[in-house]
């Protein structure tokens, strides 16, 4: 091979892994993610039937129900609108009524919403971005609700 | 006293950065020699001054001095002493303390041990380094200073999050920061390099020790925290594909792609503008790792003490600095000289490879990360990119990598037989179908891909044990040379099979737990039984129990096997007194064969029945020894290194190389 040739090999190669790659990613992009939605968008009809998404706000108070062996059912709010959840598993340390929280799943044809996942966090105050700016949106007043009472002492 | 004491050596340590930044720089540029050797003893004083300011803090959190703002929000009194001493860095401004601390350690470390190098060299690069320092220590002073004092302390503090006073995670940041942290000294070269206007092979010698230091530090701190996300998140997960863990996992990617690619730039005087812009490139996404964990823009489980307002201060630093080295690359990359180009099939062929894909495989990565940031400014959409993404544009890529990662080795510089290299590798290819067909025996179920990467997995673990054998001659000479070729090979050789080695071992781990988990959910009653994975689990109740800063209630699990009881169980769940936060501690059984896994969850409220998580993970330890394999090669690699840093190469017999003669 001549010196052009090589150079032309090795730029060829680099440019066809980069241009596969490329075209994965933007399959996977298309295919792969997630939306998130907050229980007003649900109302608003914003999600498709049968469409798996995340849907995030706050456990609403008073709306947790243990049922049988590990099934549980709980209803998420943005203090609008309320979606009802139901959910077959163990749930995170850190969930509680009055938190922020985030669930993935799909929408039954009743209007529930059926998670197979409910995210875990490590802080309590910690709430996710997403939760806090759709929260911020709907005029929520965050603070009080997002950190434990017990936990500030200044 | 020992607080304001550590606050005034921090804020000396900053004016001393100032110094160490401006004048040596100086010294390089008018060629002023005394002006240059200022940058050593500067270095010196800088690390001093911060490990006073790091022990002045430490000491406030071990005597639980809560007039101390940062020590009265995360420790507590009735902490066990190591916790207390983790609590340091177990927060933002603690753990920004120990950023710069262990900066200043590898500047230091260059002043000392760098010095072979070129006087105008060692001046530039501790110079950026001390700039870097400049910038996070007036970040810390300004927006997150840890020695604030309170006006009224507190009776008691409000203690660490509990989750985080675990052993591996109180050694998790300290490790991962070093390797973070530890890549600055690779990008502090090569901006000195651009500043100079001129690299070399020496170059590469000199950056190629501190970027392997950095990368194993970085390759041990992922495995403990992935570890610690197993053991404590009780998910039986090992990797989520999290923002914030791939914010460590770019830099390693890139580190690794820059350690191939210094290498060919040693021994061929090749690849020097790629190897600069790497070493650009794989600081830079150390500085944006740090941005994203810290201002939490991106939704993460692994999220603590996040600030949007702090985390915009440490996105201008690192508009700064890429910004600034990119810049200068661009003006300066033009006038390195190139080296020669060279066969596709060689050494240096197989290194470039390697590099086309673990920078690809880091601008996927980087593509998921950023995606929703990008979308949500665009649309304002919000969206999550998961595991499956990655799973899909991830894994096709390691694949191709893989295979050829045996052949690198192998293949000789400048003109490689692939012909003869396959002929070599034949065995490790039929070990590897072997497992590949003891693999789908063994399952009844699992995706199709499975069998083939963990025949994959097997084939690098022999590949790299035959490169060893191969070069001792083993089946060629007699046992007495085999044994003196055994003992005469490089370290570095060692290094690198270990390394190779160690990624088989992970990929094995990865596919088994990955393909073939198995996990149940249920309820148990005391006396009750299940069976998971040839286990048979007897749940006998559950008891409280109260420790130094908790109380559990600890379920008691007897398992049996064959019939035969093996060990008990004992998974319990926490709450802390402060913060009064719940946790759970997962019972694990580990063996080869892989981790019996099990989780107590809520108490049923009827018939006394409890909640359990039961997982099988088979081989996932693997994962992390596999880690731990490439750390002690690194160290090996590293520990052969030392005695030739900077030092001129004595000839092995062979004689020196052929200077730079084009290959036709």
């Amino acid at each position: 091979m001549t010196r052009k040739q090589r150079r032309g090999f090795l730029i060829g190669a680099g440019v066809a892994i980069l241009a596969v790659a490329a075209i994965m990613v933007a399959f996977a992009l298309r295919d792969t993610i997630v939306f998130f939605h907050t229980p007003s968008d649900v109302a608003e009809g914003k999600v498709d039937d049968g469409q798996r998404f995340r849907l995030g706000g706050l456990v609403a108070d008073g709306s947790v129900v243990r049922g049988e062996g590990t099934k549980i059912k709980f209803a998420v709010t943005d203090t609008l609108k309320t979606v009802r959840v139901s959910y077959d598993g163990i749930l995170p340390d850190l969930f509680r009524e009055g938190q922020g929280v985030v669930t993935e799943g799909k929408l039954d044809d009743s209007g529930h919403f059926v998670a197979d996942t409910v995210l875990a966090k490590h802080d309590e105050n910690y709430m996710p971005p997403e939760v806090a700016a759709a929260l911020k949106e709907k005029g929520v007043k965050l603070g009080d609700k997002a950190k434990h009472p017990g936990n500030q002492t200044n | 006293m020992i607080t304001e004491f550590g606050h005034f050596a921090l804020i000396l340590a900053v004016v001393v950065a100032l110094f160490q930044t401006v004048v040596p720089l100086w010294g390089a540029l008018t060629n002023e020699p005394r002006l240059m050797a200022t940058a050593k003893p500067a270095a010196i004083f800088q690390l001093v001054l911060l490990v006073v300011a790091f022990l002045a803090l430490t000491h406030a959190y071990v005597v639980s001095d809560f007039s101390v703002k940062n020590v009265a929000s995360n420790s507590h009194s009735t902490k066990p002493l190591i916790y207390k001493i983790s609590g340091v860095w177990g927060n933002h401004e603690g753990s920004m303390l120990l950023w710069v601390l262990i900066l200043a350690t590898f500047g230091a470390a260059v002043a000392v041990f760098g010095r072979n190098l070129p006087e105008s060299l060692r001046a530039n690069v501790l110079s950026v380094q001390a700039s870097i320092a400049l910038a996070f220590g007036i970040f810390i002073l300004a927006t997150s200073n840890p020695f604030t004092r309170l006006a009224a302390p507190p009776m008691d503090g409000r203690g660490l999050n509990p989750i985080l006073q675990d052993p591996a995670l109180a050694f998790h940041p300290p490790f991962l920061y070093a390797g973070y942290v530890g890549f600055s000294i690779a990008f502090s070269f090569a901006v000195a390099a651009l500043i100079d206007g001129r690299t070399d092979a020496a170059w590469a010698r000199w950056v190629r020790p501190w970027t392997l230091a950095a990368w194993m530090f970085l390759t041990l701190g992922i495995a403990m925290g992935s570890w610690w996300a197993y053991y404590e998140l009780g998910w039986g997960g090992w990797w989520f594909w999290d923002p914030v863990e791939n914010a460590s996992f770019m830099p390693w990617l890139a580190g690794t792609a820059l350690l191939h690619s210094a290498l060919v730039m040693e021994k061929r005087e090749t690849l020097k503008v790629w190897t600069i812009l790497l070493a650009i490139l794989t600081f830079s996404l150390s500085l944006m790792g740090t941005f994203l964990v810290r201002s939490g823009v991106l939704t993460s489980v692994h999220a603590f003490a996040v600030d949007p307002e702090r985390g915009v201060a440490i996105l201008m630093i690192m508009v700064l600095f890429v910004g600034g080295a990119l810049t200068l690359f661009a003006a300066r990359a033009g006038e390195l000289r190139q080296g020669g180009l060279f066969s596709p099939i060689s050494r240096e062929g197989a290194l470039v490879f390697n590099n086309v894909i673990l920078t690809t495989a880091t601008a996927t990565v980087l593509v998921g990360t950023l995606y929703p940031l990008l979308l949500e400014g665009l649309t304002g959409a919000k969206i999550s990119v998961g595991p499956p993404f990655f799973n899909m544009t991830f894994i096709p890529l390691m694949i191709p990598l893989l295979i050829a990662m045996p052949f690198g080795p192998f293949l000789a510089w400048k003109r490689g037989d692939v012909a003869a290299v396959a002929q070599r590798l034949l065995a490790a290819a039929l070990i590897g179908l072997l497992a590949m067909v003891a693999t789908m025996a063994l399952s009844e179920r699992g995706p199709w891909l499975a069998p083939v990467m963990m025949a994959i997995g097997v084939y690098v673990m022999v590949g790299a044990v035959q490169e060893l054998a191969f070069r001792a001659k083993v089946g060629k000479a007699d046992r007495e040379e085999v044994m003196r070729r055994l003992w005469n090979l490089p370290r570095s050789v060692y290094g690198t099979a270990l390394a190779h080695f160690g990624i088989g071992m992970m990929v094995i781990g990865i596919v088994g737990t990955s393909a073939y988990q198995t996990e149940r959910v249920l309820v148990m009653k005391p006396g009750d039984t299940t069976q998971i994975a040839g286990y048979s689990l007897t749940f006998k109740g559950v008891a409280p129990n109260r420790g130094p800063n908790y109380r559990e209630q600890i379920g008691t699990i007897a398992v049996e096997r064959n019939g035969h009881p093996l060990t008990t169980l004992q998974p319990s769940k926490r709450i802390y007194d402060s913060p009064p936060q719940p946790t759970s501690e997962a019972g694990i059984h580990a063996s080869w064969r892989g981790d019996l896994y099990t989780v107590l969850g809520d108490a049923q409220k009827e018939d006394g029945g409890f909640a359990f998580r039961l997982y099988f993970n088979p081989l996932v330890r693997f994962i992390w020894l596999g880690a731990l394999v490439m750390f002690i090669g690194g160290g090996i690699s590293l520990s052969d290194r030392r005695l030739r840093v900077g030092a001129p190469r004595k000839s092995r017999g062979k004689g020196p190389s052929p200077a730079m003669a084009p290959a036709e």
